[in-house]
């Protein structure tokens, strides 16, 4: 497919607003009579709820009402699930726990009074008669016979399971020339967006409509889970997001909160806003915790992969609606390497945690983590340089597209659409001049400092379907409307979405205003999440306009009476090519096709509007890739680490913004470098979340994040009109990876061995002092 | 409830007047009783910097304030950087460095910035990272937020007239 | 998270501040940056029914310098502090050290006296005060104190200050008295809380041996805390490398320090054992050379 042209823009639609303090997030919304929503939350990690006394809280001065699970389950059951598969179990979450509490954190009742002040006031005069019963909280534990159920109607606690297996992996282990087995543990952390989640909800009693404000990744997956809840047709349950401040995945999940604030809002009658703060969003907001892989991997005498098998536990937490997290990580390890014989399972554990979903990444940087660490155990085994290894076993681009044999996420078959893996390879070392390096470490060590240098390499499915839909309108005024879907936390879709408009409509950018996160706008869609959006939205925003523009061309054409190849548009004009001044605006087109100049009957050749709505269906995920170079410092008495160096190489297809999509690149790499180093979710022995606060759950700040050297390839994908793949999570995938390499190359004179994220100060010291006292 | 206090308190240039609940912050106070919504809530305890304002010309977390202890100051939040329509030197550089995504916690990465190179006209960018780490982000990873501090500052040293711009 | 209800008082003077916390006692809490206090009270871990704000105490923001030292009102500004010449003159250890007490927003409210007064045995403040073998001014209706360092950290977030006493001055002894003066802190992100700092003080005698040492460190106990066997092993010898490595073994050996998400106590003592290595390393040859040790680590 082409890949047609897309606009420049000089700076983002969004920014003028969001400097000034003049952008509106959920909570500067105000609502006339509006209330203020508190939830109450479990104290335990599993236990009966015998009854709750709310009485005192609800005589409290200012408190309107308290409800609890019981109320609730009498009107409404379980969430329904995000993404349903036969092999997923249904056990969803409720609205408000009504027989037992799964997770510390979990939603027990809900407040409403004048304000948040009262509202946490009347929090602490409810009480609970709770029966506290033994948690499980790990996932191998959590598989034991005699474990705890999480659910009682379950016969055991597996969320969900899978498998894939493409051509023989038993054949390839025995004939392999060394087997190499690995355990490995890797922690994902939580989202922590800097606004946490909020919703406002008002229920117009005359008109029935019911109004909700929300934090959203998906408008429409809210709207749906609402009509289906609350029982309301979707004409009448209308979700918009406002800015949004940071999503990362957490933001996507329909949470209890999302439906009983609703529910409180038309039993109440007033406008209900609940806003999230941080302890509760240290708690409850959904997180990606843990997996532990059981790997191994099968190699001839030169290193090059015969066979690779992986069997995994995900860490689900207390409820599951979905197991897309798990089924990504299985599909991402084999990356971009050629692995003709391959075998995954998985089986997602539930546990007396948080709830799990997607963060930043989704699955994916673990799979990097699985693959670059045996690829790396090869090297060290086979006394081979890693890069080498990685050579040997890139698919080469004369390969593309490459089928892996296996099923992606979207449930399609999982073939790479396009790639040249080791150019990208190449580029980065260059970068981060990998020849050079073993010099720089032999000085470094002379003067006692301990570096090393870590690559990484990837491919990462995304720009998925099922759909996202564009609504492309040149107004009466001229004014040209985009409306998608696409539910934008800081992606600058505006900006993306009118570059791709404007480059159909012969405007420019800043002539376009675009639309998102409204089911009024559009009626159907998906959402932001994935690294979807430019791909699947951005296509449908292209195809939209360009059926716009051939309808303009064809009014245009009768107006001007001509025919429709011989105008040109642009500057927003339609004009005759060969005698320019014969010309008309879009606002004149838009204008006279109301229909009243002609008298109320449209002339032939006329339509009556200049608008066009596409669906964009994806046939497949599109694959971008990448690899990364870390070049870090260790202390080994201390196991403080110093990132020095830092590139990265991505290849996203098309580059439709490249200070976006920088902007992106360098954004994930600082979630990597918090999942390699500093985030991790604690919980003790009874269930209970250590980290309530900032000072507990780090977030690298300016101090830890590194300079980033961004590079790109450009490899266009044929599977979308714009030629783009995702670009919005490619910096988390393979940082964790680089960085635990460098530091295990840095250590090498020691011997350390890194099996495991997230890598704190103290293990690192642990795991030069394990090795000190093997050696003594 | 315990008893109302009044306040009165000068916020971007101008006088306002409240009758406030001792507990609740002045961060609320801006937003919810003076309608100055651009001072953002991100943690309620110091740590993630989104709600920085300059109260009597220093950059405080105005989380950590109640509305009662900003009785006499002169308070300056996001709202009041950009004169007349015209943007202040540090907003249109984050607008031309890409410095902000989601923009939340951009007021309060201005307010924190303002203090900053007034007090400091030449920084290095170690500087200006440790300058910075008092305020979360989530999506920019810092880089262009430091790239638009450093060209603030080397463009105010063109206009000082040559000063040299300090990279150690 | 908003706090529980209080009542709020804000008195201009020093004996109605004391008029107050007479009355009030345990009911109240003293509010003077609050940068510790009001998270404790958003968190609702802090319920004061009163809440005494002495800001607007201006006499009790002041920088004195003494000949051996400085005075500070307790109402001094971190950031004030940070940015006085007295500081940096006098002592130069605080002046480093400010740089690592929170951020500048943090430092725009925080106080000298607000931070003793916490009593965060990783705190830096609070390191230094023990360390240089400081005392502090107490008032109360009716009297006046000076409690020493050494008595003025009793336990973990608790001092000697009675609940209707008001800590008015700290007075620092200076670090440029000394021959040698290290800080180091090893904290996960700057900024944050120390996992474990270190303050290594010697004195030379005429003759180049150690007259005098000190080591304290924070973070591994209670209150900080000084080391008087390490201390006592440098004392009369040439600090050489293997009275050092003694040192800061004794130090390892004489902690007991605490367990918390961000460090085991096994790792904080071998982090003190490291820092006080390091801090002496760095305190010795300020002392024979004259060149300043650098603050911190990371």
């Amino acid at each position: 497919m082409a890949s047609a042209s897309v606009a420049v823009a000089p700076a983002r639609q969004e920014d003028e607003a969001l400097l000034t303090g003049r952008a509106t997030f959920i909570a500067d919304i105000a609502l006339p009579g509006m209330v203020h929503a508190a939830v109450l939350r479990s104290p335990y990690a599993h236990a009966r709820i015998r009854g709750i006394d709310a009485s005192r809280a609800r005589a409290l001065p200012g408190v309107l009402a308290v409800f609890d699970g019981q109320q609730v389950h009498a009107e409404m059951g379980r969430l329904p699930q995000s993404v349903p598969h036969p092999a997923l179990k249904p056990y969803t979450e409720y609205p408000l726990a009504w027989d037992k509490v799964r997770y510390v954190g979990e939603p027990v009742a809900l407040v409403v009074a004048e304000s948040r002040h009262l509202a946490e006031d009347a929090l602490e005069l409810i009480t609970v008669d709770y029966e506290p019963l033994p948690p499980v909280l790990d996932v191998e534990q959590a598989l034991a016979p005699d474990a705890p159920r999480v659910h009682d109607e379950a016969e055991d606690n597996v969320a969900g399971a899978m498998r894939q297996s493409v051509g023989d992996v038993e054949r390839a282990f025995r004939e392999a020339a060394y087997v190499f087995e690995e355990r490995l543990h890797v922690h994902r952390g939580a989202g922590h967006a800097i606004e946490t989640r909020g919703l406002l909800a008002s229920f117009e009693p005359r008109t029935r409509l019911l109004t909700v404000w929300c934090t959203s990744q998906g408008v429409h997956r809210v709207q749906r889970a609402l009509c289906e809840m609350l029982r309301l047709p979707p004409h009448q349950v209308r979700v918009i997001t406002p800015q949004v401040g940071g999503g990362f995945g957490p933001k996507g999940a329909v949470d209890p909160e999302t439906v009983v604030v609703p529910w409180a809002a038309i039993k109440l009658r007033l406008p209900v806003k609940w806003i999230e703060d941080r302890r509760e969003h240290c708690l409850a907001a959904k997180q990606e915790r843990d997996q532990v892989h059981h790997v191994a991997i099968a190699v001839d005498k030169n290193g090059v992969i015969l066979g690779m098998k992986d069997s995994f536990l995900h860490d689900a937490g207390a409820y599951a609606g979905s197991m897309v997290t798990p089924w990504i990580a299985a599909t991402t390890i084999p990356g971009p390497y050629r692995i003709p014989n391959f075998a995954v399972d998985f089986r997602m554990v539930f546990t007396n945690k948080v709830p799990t979903v997607v963060v930043r990444g989704a699955g994916r940087p673990q799979a990097v983590f699985v693959m670059e660490r045996m690829i790396e155990r090869i090297a060290r085994e086979l006394r081979l340089d890693p890069v080498e290894v990685r050579r040997r076993n890139l698919i080469r681009p004369e390969e593309q597209p490459y089928n892996t044999g296996l099923i992606f996420r979207d449930n399609r078959p999982m073939i790479y659409d396009s790639g040249d893996y080791p150019a990208c390879l190449e580029k980065a070392l260059a970068l981060i001049d990998y020849a050079g390096f073993p010099q720089y470490q032999a000085r470094a060590r002379a003067e006692g400092r301990y570096v090393g240098l870590g690559v990484a390499c990837y491919v990462e499915g995304n720009g998925l379907g099922p759909y996202e839909g564009a609504t492309v309108r040149v107004e009466g005024s001229g004014q040209i409307v985009v409306l998608t879907g696409a539910t934008p936390q800081g992606q600058g879709h505006h900006t993306t979405m009118a570059q791709i408009c404007a480059a159909q409509l012969g405007v420019s950018p800043d002539q376009v205003t675009v639309v998102t996160g409204d089911t009024s706008g559009i009626p159907k869609g998906v959402g932001t999440f994935g690294s979807r959006s430019s791909v699947v939205a951005g296509s449908a925003v292209h195809e939209a306009a360009g059926q716009v523009r051939a309808k303009l061309l064809r009014v245009a054409a009768a107006l001007l009476e001509c025919s429709a190849d011989q105008l040109r548009l642009q500057d927003g004009k339609v004009f005759v090519a060969e005698a320019p001044t014969r010309s008309i605006t879009l606002g004149a087109i838009a204008q006279a096709i109301t229909g009243v100049g002609f008298g109320y009957a449209l002339p032939a050749g006329l339509e009556p509007t200049l608008e066009a709505t596409v669906y964009f269906r994806p046939e497949r995920a599109t694959y971008a890739y990448g690899a990364h170079a870390a070049i870090v410092e260790v202390d080994p008495a201390t196991g403080f680490c110093r990132i020095e160096k830092y590139v990265a190489v991505d290849d996203c297809g098309r580059i439709l913004n490249p200070t976006i999509v920088r902007g992106q690149v360098i954004g994930g790499v600082a979630h990597g470098v918090g999942n390699a180093l500093y985030e991790e979710v604690v919980y003790d022995e009874a269930g209970q979340p250590l980290n309530t606060s900032f000072m507990d759950y780090l977030l690298p700040t300016a101090t830890e994040v590194p300079e980033v050297i961004v590079a790109h390839t450009e490899t266009p994908s044929p599977l979308n009109p714009l030629g783009i793949k995702g670009a919005g999570e490619s910096g988390t995938l393979p940082a964790p990876a680089a960085i635990a390499a460098a530091i295990e190359h840095a250590l090498a004179p020691f011997g350390v061995r890194i099996t495991s994220l997230p890598l704190s100060p103290e293990r690192i010291a642990n795991l030069v002092q394990e090795q000190q006292a093997r050696a003594s | 409830m315990s008893a109302l206090h009044d306040i009165a308190l000068v916020v971007n240039g101008q006088s306002y007047q409240g009758r406030v609940e001792p507990r609740v912050s002045l961060a609320d106070f801006l937003r919810d009783t003076l309608g100055l919504t651009g001072t953002h809530v991100g943690c309620e305890h110091g740590v993630c910097g989104a709600c920085t304002v300059l109260l009597d010309g220093r950059p405080v977390r105005s989380c950590l304030l109640f509305a009662v202890q900003a009785q006499g100051a002169e308070v300056l939040t996001v709202e009041g950087l950009a004169q007349n329509g015209t943007l202040h030197p540090l907003q249109e550089a984050f607008r031309r460095h890409h410095a902000l995504q989601c923009g939340f916690c951009t007021p309060g990465l201005l307010m924190t910035l303002v203090a900053f190179i007034r007090d400091h006209p030449v920084a290095s960018d170690a500087e200006i990272r440790e300058a910075l780490a008092g305020n979360l982000c989530r999506c920019t990873g810092y880089q262009n937020i430091v790239e638009a501090v450093r060209a603030v500052l080397a463009a105010a040293a063109d206009q000082a007239g040559g000063m040299p711009h300090g990279q150690r | 998270m908003k706090p529980a209800p209080f009542e709020y008082l804000a008195p201009t003077t020093l004996d109605e501040a004391l008029a107050a916390l007479a009355t009030y006692g345990e009911e109240a809490k003293v509010l003077a940056g609050g940068q510790s206090l009001v998270p404790l009270m958003n968190f609702r871990l802090a319920r004061p029914r009163v809440l005494i704000d002495i800001n607007r105490l201006a006499e009790l923001a002041y920088i004195h310098q003494e000949q051996d030292g400085l005075r500070f009102g307790a109402l001094t500004r971190q950031a004030e502090a940070e940015a006085s010449p007295l500081v940096r003159a006098a002592s130069p250890l605080l002046a480093q050290a400010l740089r690592f007490v929170g951020h500048a927003a943090i430092r725009s409210r925080g106080t000298i006296g607000g931070s003793i007064a916490h009593a965060d045995p990783a705190a830096e403040l609070p390191l230094l005060l023990v360390a240089l073998d400081g005392y502090v001014r107490a008032r109360r209706v009716g009297g006046e104190r000076t409690i020493a360092a050494q008595e003025f950290f009793v336990d973990y977030l608790t001092t000697a200050l009675a609940p209707t006493e008001l800590l008015t001055e700290v007075c620092l002894p200076a670090s440029s008295l000394w021959d040698g003066a290290s800080f180091l802190e090893l904290a996960r992100r700057h900024g944050d809380y120390a996992l474990v700092a270190s303050v290594v003080l010697l004195r030379l005698a005429a003759d180049g041996t150690c007259a005098e040492a000190r080591i304290a460190l924070a973070g591994v106990g209670p209150t900080p805390l000084r080391i008087p066997a390490a201390e006592a092993v440098l004392v009369g010898t040439g600090l050489d490398a293997a009275r050092q490595e003694a040192a800061a073994q004794l130090a390892a050996e004489a902690i007991d320090p605490p367990s918390d998400i961000h460090g085991s106590a096994d790792y904080r003592r071998r982090l003190a054992r490291t820092l006080v290595q390091r801090g002496l390393a760095a305190a010795v040859r300020m002392a024979t050379t004259g060149k300043t040790a650098t603050g911190g680590e990371r």
